[in-house]
């Protein structure tokens, strides 16, 4: 091959590249390891976390469910796992159809009429909703409630600041744990974009989008639905009367990994298509009249339109969206309803013997008063048991340094949740 | 002839919901150890829903079936060279997916106490310091969910470094031939594009530059090797010219894999850039993503990279890695989180595996491989930039299209010939681009399956022009219009 192409060796490939720029040593990064060292590395780290014999409290928008053995068997199909984004339709039919598939349940689950083939996750997808809102309405205040997630509050402040929208928050009720609709009536005015919502809410309470979408859209402003929690979707009313939703899909079987690889979504009304950012797959017939699918209305991205793109998203979540696709096919119309179910009744029996902080309904998490403790020393007495407690959140809700919240799924067992209630007494 | 495929039966497959059938379930969940609740006196009937309607009800059989005969109606890695320039797809290893999956690992919160998160900090810190090395930078963030979102930050912090001096500045300079990603990043950070046109290298016009650069520009976008494969000779002083207006050097690091252990952009002039770990580093596509965008910064954007920041704590004896909030000139956070910690896990996976020889020879096999294609097919294709070239080769299809034959037409035959195309039209600098990366995964054998199938072509296009014209012949799904699916949208399926 050197001969080939007239080289002497191999580095004379790069004798073209001027002399200062060329590293003269050895990178420093210890010599290759084999498999075996490899695999047995990554297994120290992780004893080094809380691997084995740990029951978890914890979701703020990281859910333990637990994962159909099905979901890793299909996405570590080397078709599915080595493919690039599907640009050649005509040997890309497989992940073009299953992303085809995943657009339609996001639409069944959601009540919107369009879905977007995944974005990184929820916090991005949040800004970018709201960005779309500004196009669509030539408006650029972002109205927020302080119970969507903080985080993804922080994320929208970070892409906000250099988009020229203003964001206001507004508060809510601190006897209900729900937003403040009276509030939000103060606030939203004649430039608003959107107002952007989260239900269930951080503390796991389940908001009045009506009501939300009623004020916000008789001051010509449109609704954003964000959820964190998807499996919430399988009980509760979809947000029909939500103009744009922006979601996360870690619940649907993608492991909780520290906070990522996640799946975001963007769904909203066909009306808005051409602002929506993100891939999207539509059907269509091969020559021979077949039925098959592509990559559609490119026109909105930024390979295209560059500068004037919706967004400058590129590779998004494919296969982490595979995973959520598998996971609906296998829980399917009755599995999701009984998994919501599950999580329903796992929460309210850890619930009825906690003092609960707010008095509005919940799906799988809440907040508990600690009172005369701070929930670090009850996490920790829990540890000594352990168990991995509630969140703190103080942290984000000055207001709220003696409270936790809790989450219970179809994975947290009774005893452990009795466990939990006595460290409370 | 045609050596690497041949047809076989491939089996049809309807949708989920056209496979449904009432009552059929792929899941059992345990009993219930509670008492169940009534969700509508729990939630409030208003707040219940019915059944989803048209939701699947398969069997998992049935499930299985579905996913896996719809498997097989891709192109992969795993089956064979997959050239699209740009997105270097390279051998993604089965250790890093088994490794990636360790309990511990895969199934740690963001928010378990950090005393019990220890191992994967440590995984995060021992990534962000290969990646330092590797790019010759002083400091990483992580969190970046993939090579857009990188730029993104990147270019936050270029942003947050000049306000800091008291004015933002107004524009971004971006070479005609860089991805359409940078124009869209500068868009969203609030910066307005003025285009720098390539010379005939396919290099920045330096002059140009120079005379480009004033008190409004914040950063030049440069992709280097640019989207031509070409490394920009005057890199040094494309740096210079900047600098000395007080403006950074912003690097697409989306051609890292032709420079791993050869030059590192922390040594010529970059301030700041990102990695694709999904790249350079053999983290899985997976059809379309996840990625992950590490950023890698000289010293003086540090105070500006995203929170919260990895950092080392000493108790007496005891060192520990946390998490650190307070960087009061942070740009703040880009994502909620950490970042992709799955593909973090892999790609320090594969950093290891190679070592710092390993990754320099992975470089070398990469530049040498799209040297020998590109020897190879310029008798047959036109190459429109005779430059040495690092890791990937641009060819045009200006000869075929004398006979009406277009770059996607070549590439739509190909696929009859057992590969995945090139990239296609792409960079714009050259009109009808056949952008070709083979990356260091080919050994001799496959590569030359692939020389000879576009030698035929070319032999085609001159005797029976039709046949490409109206590839692909051998698919189980021929020519795809992609102009209707745009005109009348179908976007989900309906009863």
């Amino acid at each position: 091959m050197l001969s080939t192409v007239g080289a002497e060796t191999l580095d004379s490939l790069f004798a073209h590249l001027p002399a200062e720029v060329r590293l003269n040593r050895p990178l420093n990064i210890p010599t290759g390891k084999s498999e075996y060292e490899i695999v047995d590395y990554f297994r120290a780290r992780g004893h080094e976390c809380a691997a084995g014999g740990y029951a978890s409290f914890l979701g703020a928008g990281v859910y333990q469910h637990y994962r159909p053995v099905l979901v890793d068997t299909v996405v570590s199909r080397s078709e599915f796992l080595t493919s690039y984004t599907p640009y050649q339709a005509e040997i890309s039919q497989g992940t073009l159809t299953t992303i085809f598939e995943f657009q339609t349940m996001i639409c069944q689950l959601t009540g919107m009429e369009v879905a977007n083939a995944s974005m990184y996750d929820g916090s991005t997808a949040v800004p970018e909703t709201a960005m779309m809102a500004v196009r669509l309405t030539g408006r650029d205040r972002i109205l927020t409630a302080r119970t969507v997630h903080p985080e993804y509050r922080e994320v929208l402040a970070t892409y906000a600041r250099h988009q020229g929208m203003p964001l206001v928050e507004f508060d809510y009720v601190r006897e209900t744990g729900a937003l403040d609709l009276s509030e939000l009536e103060q606030k939203i005015d004649a430039e608003t974009a959107a107002v952007i919502i989260q239900s269930p809410n951080f503390f796991g309470i389940v908001e009045d989008v009506r009501q939300a979408a009623e004020i916000a859209h008789r001051h010509g402003a449109l609704l954003i639905f964000v959820f964190a929690e998807a499996v919430s979707l399988g009980l509760l009313e979809p947000p029909r009367d939500a103009d744009i939703v922006a979601g996360e899909l870690q619940s649907f079987a993608i492991s909780p990994s520290y906070g990522g690889p996640f799946a975001g979504i963007i769904a909203t009304k066909e009306k808005y298509l051409r602002q929506m950012p993100g891939r999207i797959v539509g059907e269509t017939k091969d020559t021979r009249g077949n039925r098959a699918f592509c990559l559609t209305l490119a026109a909105r991205e930024q390979h295209i339109r560059r500068e004037k793109a919706t967004s400058n998203i590129c590779t998004n979540q494919a296969l982490i969206a595979l995973m959520a696709t598998v996971f609906m096919a296998v829980y399917g119309k009755q599995g999701l309803r009984e998994l919501a179910s599950q999580n329903l009744a796992k929460a309210h029996y850890l619930a009825g013997r906690l003092p609960l902080r707010f008095s509005g309904p919940f799906f799988n998490e809440f907040v508990v008063s600690t009172n005369a403790q701070m929930p670090a020393a009850i996490n920790q007495s829990l540890l000594e048991h352990k168990i991995i407690g509630g969140v703190p959140l103080g942290k984000f809700y000055p207001e709220l340094e003696r409270a936790m919240l809790l989450c219970a799924t179809e994975m947290s067992r009774r005893e452990d949740m009795d466990r939990v209630a006595e460290a409370f007494r | 002839m045609i050596k690497k495929v041949r047809p076989h039966i491939n089996q049809n497959e309807a949708l989920l919901f056209e496979r449904s059938s009432p009552g059929k379930r792929g899941y059992q969940l345990p009993p219930l150890d509670v008492p169940p609740v009534h969700p509508a006196s729990a939630l409030g009937a208003e707040n219940t829903r019915g059944e989803i309607a048209d939701f699947p009800e398969v069997s998992e059989v049935e499930a299985i079936r579905h996913f896996t005969r719809l498997s097989t109606q891709n192109y992969a890695i795993d089956l064979g060279l997959y050239p699209l320039g740009s997105c270097t797809m390279k051998y993604n290893p089965r250790v890093n997916e088994q490794v990636a999956r360790t309990e511990g690992l895969a199934w740690a919160h963001p928010y378990q106490p950090e005393s019990l998160a220890q191992g994967i900090l440590e995984v995060m810190a021992a990534l962000e310091q290969a990646l330092a090395e590797i790019t010759g930078m002083d400091a990483v963030t992580l969190q970046p969910a993939a090579g857009a979102h990188g730029e993104f930050t990147g270019i936050l912090m270029v942003r947050a470094l000049l306000e800091s001096q008291g004015d933002p500045r107004k524009k971004l300079l971006i070479p005609d031939s860089a991805h359409g990603t940078n124009p869209a990043t500068a868009a969203m950070a609030g910066y307005s594009v003025q285009n720098i046109k390539s010379n005939a290298l396919g290099m920045v016009d330096v002059d140009e530059l120079a005379r480009a650069v004033d008190q409004d520009v914040a950063a030049l976008m440069l992709t280097n090797p640019n989207t031509l494969g070409v490394f920009e000779q005057n890199i040094t002083r494309i740096a210079e010219i900047l600098h000395a207006k007080g403006a950074q050097l912003y690097m697409d690091g989306a051609n890292m894999n032709a420079l791993v252990g050869i030059a590192r952009p922390g040594d010529f002039g970059a301030d700041v850039m990102h990695l694709n770990l999904h790249k350079t580093f053999s983290t899985p596509h997976g059809g379309g993503g996840p990625g992950s965008g590490p950023v890698a910064v000289k010293r003086h954007l540090a105070p500006f990279l995203p929170k919260p920041r990895l950092a080392r704590r000493t108790d007496g004896n005891n060192a520990r890695w946390t998490w650190n909030y307070d960087l009061p000139q942070s740009i703040g956070r880009v994502r909620a989180f950490y970042g992709n910690i799955g593909m973090h896990i892999r790609a320090l996976a594969y950093i290891m595996a190679h070592g710092g020889d390993g990754l320099r020879n992975a470089t070398l096999d990469a530049v040498l491989n799209a040297n020998y294609l590109r020897a190879l097919l310029e008798p047959f294709y036109q190459l429109p930039n005779k430059a040495p070239i690092l890791h990937e080769c641009v060819f045009s299809d200006a000869r075929q299209a004398q006979r009406g034959v277009r770059t996607g037409d070549i590439a739509k035959r190909l696929i009859d010939y057992g590969f995945h195309p090139y990239t296609v039209s792409f960079p714009l600098i050259v009109a009808g681009a056949m952008m070709i990366e083979p990356t260091e995964t080919e050994g001799k054998a496959e590569l030359d399956l692939f020389i000879d199938a576009l030698i035929s072509i070319a032999k085609e296009v001159e005797e029976t022009p039709d046949l490409v014209l109206t590839a692909p012949h051998d698919t189980r799904t021929s020519r795809v219009d992609e102009v209707t699916a745009a005109r009348k949208p179908i976007l989900r399926w309906k009863p």
